[in-house]
């Protein structure tokens, strides 16, 4: 058993964010990651971040993890980063499983950040299980991480965010995304990321969605159709698309297995992606000194991710006793940050969603 | 429209412009962010603070167009790419805008210009390349094209 002071699950934005508070205050830190490179999801981000300068907006993403890489190096005598661990299991005495290859070890706590992130949602359509049937973060890993062509021609099913940045990458990266389906009325994502897009000539179908996969082994194409007042397919609209690759864009779960693990209360809110933890508002979970950040707390931009990892950081804090004069102006500042970050209509679903947690929590 | 499509109307853009068209006889930013998200560099950036967004992050960025001097540092750092430079230049007009793929268009090149759904409306001659350390790899990349279409270009062709 090794024993630890913090332990942080999940090397992504909001895990690094966290681990910096912690080590600032002195702490020692382990961060546990199952990738191989730190940083979550921004290592594949090649576009710039919206946000404040705060935030690091207008920076690229894969340029933000090393600028919260590069944070955590003062402290590199006081963090023990294992990555390429994954943890197995979480139990309420706060002992973290771990299996890093065929190694099997234990790590005891004495407060845990869970920053897990998230998981890809689909849709049930005919053939969706065909070889080029793609989640879209795992078309940008092969693009942007391994650098591996998906295919030539590809379907995006899904508006958000996620499907109009990874159309971008697409065309950056040489592939023509013949067609972007949104199943709601209206884009879900920015209206700037869809005007990118658009001005690339590739055209965004709202009301429409897929009806099934073509194709024996690999995928020829698809059947769309548009969809009635009632999100129902409309018999008779049915055309087909040649494409050999559909993307699925159609947004993400919070991975929160561990801190149902844990015993740590977990509710279904729409609003914040699924099953997410009853938090309150340091981020500290229903069990004492175990707290959950970023994506797995519930489906939001990186730029409050980072927020809520110092919130969560400094909350861990206080678990180890460790007092900060100034902590409780800094969490005001920081809850006002992410007030900030929400206060626009994208903002809106999220704020609605953080309202029911707080009824959930009293 | 735009939140169906992607793409501004002519209606929707035209409001982004100056209301007197001589202003446009030097360079004005204009900016087309039609729906508020929590972003303000384009505001941070401006060294002539002629961009207001405010503090509260999300509201849409007003220009002051007699303070802006057309130097494309706000196009630059704009992470929605939502910001082009443009003016009038006797029969010609050009129209500065962020470019993130390769090949780059060469200084000189004759290049086909899209309007905002992708659709080539006409030819253009590209005037100028540059790339600055705030840019941070996006191209900046300055037309040339009839005035007439000062309005609705809004980038070049992307051929794949």
């Amino acid at each position: 058993m090794i024993y630890a002071d913090a332990v942080i699950i999940g090397a992504g934005p909001s895990g690094l964010t966290a681990a910096k508070e912690l080590l600032t205050a002195g702490v020692n830190v382990t961060l546990i990651d199952r990738n191989m490179s730190l940083g979550g999801q921004l290592i594949k981000q090649t576009h710039k971040f919206f946000g404040s300068e705060s935030e690091h907006a207008s920076k690229r993403g894969i340029d933000i993890k090393q600028i919260l890489l590069n944070d955590l190096v003062p402290y590199k005598e006081s963090l023990i980063i294992l990555s390429k661990t994954t943890v197995v299991g979480l139990y309420k005495d706060k002992v973290i499983a771990c299996l890093r290859g065929d190694t099997y070890f234990k790590v005891k706590a004495k407060t845990i950040i869970i920053a897990t992130g998230a998981s890809e949602k689909s849709i049930p359509f005919e053939n969706n299980d065909l070889p080029g049937v793609y989640a879209a973060g795992a078309v940008q890993t092969l693009m942007n991480e391994y650098g591996v062509k998906p295919g030539n021609e590809v379907l995006m099913v899904g508006s958000g965010n996620i499907g109009l940045i990874v159309t971008y990458q697409l065309m950056q990266a040489g592939i023509k995304v013949k067609a972007i389906l949104e199943a709601a009325p209206k884009i879900s994502g920015y209206l700037v990321h869809a005007s990118k897009v658009r001005r690339l000539g590739v055209p965004i179908h709202t009301k429409t969605s897929i009806k099934r996969a073509l194709g024996k082994d690999p995928v020829e194409g698809a059947i769309l159709w548009d969809l009635d007042e009632d999100w129902q397919g409309i018999q008779g609209s049915e055309r087909e698309i040649k494409v050999d690759t559909i993307c699925i864009s159609v947004g993400l779960a919070p991975l929160v297995e561990l801190l149902e693990q844990i015993g740590a209360k977990v509710e279904y809110i729409r609003e914040l992606g699924g099953n997410v933890p009853i938090i309150n508002d340091a981020y500290e979970t229903t069990i004492e000194g175990v707290f959950a950040c970023g994506d797995a707390a519930g489906i939001e931009e990186a730029s409050s991710a980072m927020v809520e990892g110092r919130i969560a950081g400094l909350g861990a804090l206080r678990t180890l006793g460790i007092a900060q004069t100034e902590e409780n102006t800094k969490v005001t500042d920081l809850h006002k940050k992410l007030g900030a970050l929400r206060d626009g209509p994208h903002g809106a679903k999220v704020k609605a969603g953080y309202m029911k947690r707080r009824v959930m929590h009293d | 429209m735009i939140e169906k499509t992607g793409s501004a109307s002519f209606e929707t853009y035209i409001m982004e412009f100056p209301k007197d068209k001589t202003i446009l006889n030097s360079p004005k930013a204009i900016i087309e962010c039609y729906k508020e998200i929590p972003c303000n560099p384009c505001e941070t950036s401006c060294p002539f603070s002629a961009i207001t967004i405010g503090p509260n992050i999300n509201q849409r960025p007003l220009i002051d167009f007699d303070k802006c001097t057309g130097c494309t540092i706000c196009a630059s750092v704009c992470p929605g790419l939502a910001i082009s430079i443009r003016a009038f230049k006797g029969e010609r007009a050009t129209l500065t805008f962020p470019y993130e793929f390769l090949p780059k268009p060469k200084k000189g090149a004759h290049v086909n210009v899209v309007d905002r759904e992708g659709s080539v409306i006409t030819q253009g001659k590209v005037l100028k390349v540059s790339e600055t350390k705030r840019s941070n790899k996006t191209a900046m990349i300055t037309l040339e094209v009839n005035k007439t279409y000062l309005y609705d270009a809004a980038g070049i062709e992307v051929v794949l």
